[in-house]
């Protein structure tokens, strides 16, 4: 890192002011952030007689246990489970599903194989919101709306983990595929032993990824949840609005929006490296 | 690219690839199908018959003034989500590029909206603007000014452009950030010798080099702006005032689902289809001449 402070950085003043405006722009960035999180911490007359305070109140313990215990029409605890299970279901059942498909495609030569391959890459094009009022209609029918494998089944069926998994495999050196064979290992005993211990860091790298996707989905739980036992966090904060000329309970719908970011958000940060991996790998 | 290594046997490779195939063919290919099928009927208004039109509804769509107008509605929108994102997030990776230290923690902290839901980031800014309890709207108001995107096409436009730019700033930042960082530092130390200043330097030479970075943002952005916003403008306007933020994704749900008008709806899907496969196909070339990666 010696270089790097060459001529080209500037020393002193210089660096003040980068700094001064990096923490401009992160301030500016963060904003609304901290606003939803004063007004989860003050009262609702302070929010509805503006301008609001900008600095927290003493009201969080009130309002994050009337949001979690209460909420409006269903405790946000129970949306925040439903969430979970939503995001991580769809994680972990993605990266199932795509492990085994891709061991398929890069180790074995069946028939309807390229079939199959394309198959799976054409779902790559089509994002679920082009194709709601059928999807919507085929779940009906299956009896699972109001149910978590209506809310995660339709949404595992996509081919970008598939096609991460594939371009990983076929970088793995085939001397150890060759080395399984000769010893007599079932293919089964190869992917258990060797290919999955290999892909630990992509498997978790794309399960960051994948769980934020699962856990910022809106507008599938918005459709097939109409019980409010089975609304999601993301979806739920927009039903909390009062339809008509009530006035809105800021203070626990604000709380909510910080519940529903916090999860996702301690998985961004805590995670920070396999989260770029994985955003940088899935865009590949 | 092919493995000389593989395995034998066909009934394991099929029992393999089986779960995805049939989930794929479940919520995908039948779905599509049907969104297909159905684009080419007109249903009677109980839902009991269906008469064939063939590509009438196409036809309809396309003379339908507000169907043309939810296009137009979608370009500018998506045009402008990905200035408004590309534009500072370029900014902060600039700037952070030129720390020695304390730019992991600028990161770290510049990722916190990617990781918020575009349905919260549309409360949050829709709280912001509120037209009766609104900080920045109140703070607007005594500057004389006086929002209200409820009423006026302009800035609902606006606050659901900034609420869904807001979240991609964190992303288009790590992608420039790590373009910029990959800039070979002797190039730019060799121009600092010639003489050449920073915005000479930024503009001649660090620029031409993170302009793959730069295609492929945009190309993935357009893609976020058409179909990933749906939970911004659901929230903050719901495709409203009259239908000045109704973006094509909104329009499939609005005519599918609040107007229950199926082939209409269907044949929007259809049409979004091609729209998804042209962007996809853009997106695979550049994604492959990116080189920086």
């Amino acid at each position: 890192m010696a270089q790097k402070s060459g001529m080209v950085e500037k020393g002193g003043a210089g660096v003040w002011l980068t700094h001064l405006l990096m923490v401009a722009g992160v301030l500016v960035v963060f904003f609304p952030i901290w606003l939803a999180f004063v007004a989860s911490t003050i009262t609702q007359p302070e929010i509805v007689s503006p301008p609001m305070p900008l600095l927290p109140g003493d009201h969080f313990l009130e309002n994050y246990s009337a949001a979690l215990l209460s909420g409006v029409n269903v405790p946000v605890a129970t949306m925040l489970f439903n969430s979970l299970v939503m995001a991580i279901g769809i994680a972990v059942g993605k990266i199932i599903i795509s492990l085994l498909s891709a061991f398929a495609i890069v180790y074995f030569r069946f028939p309807g194989r390229t079939t199959f391959f394309w198959m799976i890459f054409i779902t790559l094009m089509l994002p679920v919101e082009v194709r709601i009022v059928p999807t919507f209609e085929v779940v009906a029918g299956f009896g699972m709306l109001n149910s978590y494998s209506g809310l995660i089944l339709p949404l595992i069926a996509s081919a970008t983990a598939t096609f991460l998994f594939r371009q990983f495999f076929m970088t793995i050196p085939d001397e150890l595929a060759e080395a399984a064979r000769v010893d007599g290992a079932r293919p089964m005993r190869f992917f258990i032993d060797i290919v999955i211990p290999m892909s630990r860091t992509n498997i978790a790298a794309l399960f960051v990824i994948l769980f934020i996707y699962g856990w910022n989905q809106y507008l599938w739980p918005l459709l097939i949840t109409t019980d409010p036992q089975m609304n999601t966090i993301v979806m739920g904060i927009k039903q909390m609005f009062p339809s008509g000329d009530d006035v809105a309970e800021w203070p626990v719908i604000m709380a909510t929006s910080i519940l529903a970011m916090i999860p996702p958000v301690f998985v961004v940060v805590s995670m920070q490296r396999l989260f770029v991996r994985g955003l940088v790998d899935s865009e590949k | 690219m092919e493995k000389r290594v593989t395995f034998k046997g066909w009934l394991l490779p099929l029992l393999l690839i089986a779960p995805q195939v049939l989930i794929s063919a479940v919520f995908f290919f039948y779905p599509a199908g049907q969104a297909v099928w159905q684009s080419l009927f007109i249903p009677d208004p109980f839902g009991l018959s269906a008469q064939f039109v063939g590509l009438g509804n196409f036809e309809f769509l396309l003379g339908d003034p507000y169907y043309r107008a939810s296009f137009v509605t979608t370009a500018v929108f998506s045009l402008l989500v990905t200035l408004c994102s590309m534009v500072p997030a370029l900014f902060l990776a600039v700037i952070a590029d030129r720390l020695i230290k304390g730019s992991g923690i600028y990161r770290t902290l510049l990722i916190w909206p990617y990781a918020v839901a575009p349905a919260v980031a549309g409360v949050l800014w829709m709280f912001m603007f509120n037209t009766r309890v609104g900080v920045v709207s109140w703070y607007l108001g005594q500057f004389g000014y006086d929002w209200n995107h409820v009423l006026n096409d302009n800035e609902a436009m606006g606050l659901v452009v900034v609420a869904s730019a807001w979240g991609r700033i964190s992303y288009n930042f790590l992608f420039f950030f790590a373009a910029l960082q990959s800039v070979p530092r002797s190039v730019i130390e060799a121009a600092a010798i010639d003489g050449a200043h920073f915005w000479r330097r930024f503009f001649g030479i660090v620029l031409p080099l993170i302009t793959p970075t730069a295609f492929f943002l945009l190309v993935v952005n357009v893609v976020y702006a058409f179909f990933e916003t749906f939970g911004v403008i659901h929230t903050i306007t719901a495709g409203g005032p009259q239908q000045a933020t109704t973006i094509l994704v909104y329009k499939v749900f609005a005519d599918g689902f609040v107007g229950q008008d199926l082939g209409s709806s269907s044949a929007q899907s259809v049409i979004l289809l091609l729209v998804v496969g042209l962007l996809t196909v853009i997106q695979f070339k550049y994604v492959e001449k990116r080189v920086h990666y």
